[in-house]
């Protein structure tokens, strides 16, 4: 389970000063259910995943993921969770089997434990042909199974997505969207963070539409729909935002 | 205790992982075993066999000296002229220029009347020109000199006997000095200090390309925030990354070692043959198997290596603290790269003649190892500077490496952008 709770961040920056990249974001999600978070570029998304993952320190507020505080245990926190980005990438000169072993000795995992477990992470994600070779050489898909049984290793009762299908074509994104659906029916705690408004229709329970670091409008779609009185998640997105920046 | 052991096994963990990925790196393995394991017998023997080659070389050939004035000293021009270590070359008003352009070696100047001076026994002054610091000019004049003393001699015995007086009168004894060791080793003398300031140059460069590669370049490739996202504590991590690079930085300072090692035992009969011709086979025949390979205190090399050890230390958790600010791997470079300046010159000053350790000196980084370790390879130990030296350096080191775990925590570092 997470539970976000005024989850403010601010960034200082030479030239621009003070920066709210999220400000007092507060949010609940349940086990087996996929929160997602849906917001333009520079939203705050990938800040407010930072924050749950520990990657960054919140300047106020905190958040309980999988029953460990973000500020008080992050390594507790880290080690509940599994984290995939469109940013985060593989070591080239590892192989697979390597890659997914270094991270499951790091998650404090006894070694025939991790043994047993590439072994049904590989089943299950169709990755022996490419086990023992180097991930430099792996194609897109090769390299997003990897880091699929990276992040699954030490089995992770809470999920977390930053804009996972960034960047790939559509049989890979598809992939992605239904490895997120199985941790679902795993009954794993999933927030999955997007600019896509056809995945959060296909995929999510909960929406949270974030805009300038602030939660502005949260529920299911369907009472999303009837709040904005509009069918169609694209228009209840920008009547939640209100008007862009003129072109 | 359970504590420390989780910490020692993550540090292990991620050590184990980086010295996997960083020996299946061409690059590190070319900056860390082959670039060292080439530059020390290059730079012994090649340097070595240049420079006893220049001074064999320079001996070899007369010096052009040319003769300003004396005019009307026709017996001092002819003496000179037929002294046969000297080539008398015809007089050119630009001499100072020539001597400059080192066309000329040397000018030597007969004061007017020279020879009547001589006659008449009134005092006269010969004047020589050089080019201070080149060493054919020193030759010259060297010879010049021996030329002049001898002449002097000469007309003082010629005196002496016209008065019927002994040539002990005004030379009661005479001084000699003779070289015991070979000429040779002039030129591997020279180098012999050089050496141990590789060793700092090398544990430098050593520990460039893995500091790099571990922070920027992972910032670059997206591997940083994988890891991140892993429960390994910053610290851990850090400190298992700072070992991989102190290692590179270590391991490129033994393989030049063992390079030197193996340069001195090979280099012998290697050198026998290149040092030329029929003085080879006289010099291998001698046991004398290494005339220009520098003359290093063994005991003294392993107390550079033990005085490089904490600078290995500081060296890798600067470059570490510094990469790890960088966005990219080219950031990283051009901070980094200016630094090999900062190495440079305190060796270039501890290289100059007459900088010599003190307790101030002792104090400062690079310098002060650079300094001692001079003495080290030709068997000097001043205990109280090498504790005074090692004892800093490890508080430099330390300095460095607390500063590198506190970049490692700061978030704004890790994600700039």
């Amino acid at each position: 389970m997470i539970v976000a709770r005024d989850l403010t961040k601010t960034f200082q920056d030479r030239k621009r000063g003070a920066i709210q990249a999220a400000e007092g974001i507060s949010f609940t999600v349940h086990p087996g259910q996929i929160y997602g978070l849906l917001g333009a570029n520079g939203a705050g998304k990938t800040t407010t995943l930072r924050l749950l993952a520990t990657l960054l320190t919140p300047t106020r507020g905190t958040a309980m993921v999988a029953g460990h505080d973000v500020t008080a245990a992050p390594e507790k926190v880290r080690a509940s969770v599994g984290f995939l980005a469109a940013s985060t990438a593989l070591y080239g000169r590892l192989t697979a089997r390597e890659m997914i072993r270094y991270f499951g000795r790091l998650n404090g995992l006894p070694d025939p434990v991790i043994v047993e477990r590439i072994q049904r992470l590989a089943d299950e994600l169709e990755m022996h042909e490419f086990l023992d070779r180097r991930c430099d050489k792996f194609s897109t898909g090769m390299k997003q199974k990897t880091s699929i049984a990276r992040t699954l290793i030490h089995d992770p009762p809470v999920m977390i997505f930053d804009e996972p299908t960034l960047g790939l074509d559509i049989m890979a994104a598809r992939a992605i969207v239904k490895f997120v659906r199985d941790c679902r029916a795993r009954g794993k705690t999933v927030i999955y963070s997007t600019h896509i408004m056809s995945e959060v229709e296909k995929l999510c329970d909960v929406i949270g539409i974030i805009h300038d670091g602030r939660l502005l409008a949260e529920g299911t779609l369907p009472e999303l729909r009837a709040r904005y009185r509009q069918d169609d998640i694209e228009e209840i997105f920008v009547t939640a935002v209100g008007p862009g920046p003129a072109l | 205790m359970n504590f420390f052991r989780m910490n020692a096994h993550a540090i292990a963990t991620v050590y184990g992982k980086e010295l996997r990925d960083m020996l299946r790196d061409r690059r590190t393995l070319l900056s860390m075993i082959v670039i060292p394991t080439l530059v020390m017998p290059v730079l012994m023997l090649g340097v070595g066999i240049v420079s006893y080659k220049v001074v064999r070389q320079a001996k070899a050939t007369t010096p052009t000296v040319m003769i300003i004035g004396g005019e009307d000293s026709p017996a001092a021009r002819a003496a000179l002229a037929a002294h046969e270590r000297i080539e008398v070359v015809p007089t050119t008003a630009d001499w100072r220029e020539r001597i400059s352009d080192k066309k000329v070696r040397a000018a030597v100047e007969l004061p007017p009347g020279f020879d009547a001076a001589l006659e008449r026994g009134e005092p006269a002054v010969v004047k020589i020109y050089n080019y201070e610091g080149e060493m054919r000019s020193a030759f010259a004049v060297s010879e010049a000199r021996r030329f002049f003393d001898d002449y002097r001699e000469r007309i003082v015995a010629g005196r002496l006997e016209g008065r019927g007086l002994p040539a002990t009168l005004v030379k009661p004894f005479q001084v000699r000095t003779e070289n015991v060791a070979p000429p040779e080793k002039v030129g591997g003398n020279v180098i012999g200090g050089i050496i141990p300031y590789l060793f700092i140059l090398l544990a430098f460069t050593g520990a460039m390309y893995p500091a790099m590669d571990l922070t920027a370049g992972e910032k670059e490739r997206g591997t940083m925030e994988t890891i991140l996202c892993s429960p390994v504590a910053r610290g851990d991590l850090v400190l298992g990354k700072f070992l991989m690079v102190l290692t590179a930085s270590l391991g490129t300072v033994v393989f030049s070692l063992l390079s030197m090692a193996l340069t001195f035992m090979a280099g012998g009969s290697l050198l026998a043959g290149v040092a030329g011709g029929a003085s080879a086979a006289r010099t291998a025949a001698a046991g004398a198997a290494m005339p220009v390979l520098p003359t290093l205190d063994p005991l003294g090399m392993l107390a550079v290596l033990g005085m490089v050890l904490p600078m290995a230390v500081l060296f890798s958790a600067v470059l570490f603290a510094i990469s790890l600010f960088a966005k990219s791997y080219k950031e990283a470079q051009s901070y980094a790269s200016p630094l090999i300046i900062v190495i440079i010159m305190p060796a270039v000053v501890g290289l100059l003649p007459g900088v010599e350790l003190n307790a101030r000196l002792a104090l400062i980084p690079i310098l002060n190892v650079s300094l001692v370790s001079k003495e080290l390879v030709s068997g000097v130990w001043q205990w109280d500077y090498l504790a005074l030296i090692f004892g800093s350096t490890c508080i430099y080191a330390a300095i460095a490496l607390g500063f590198a775990v506190r970049m490692f925590n700061r978030e704004d570092v890790l994600f700039r952008t």
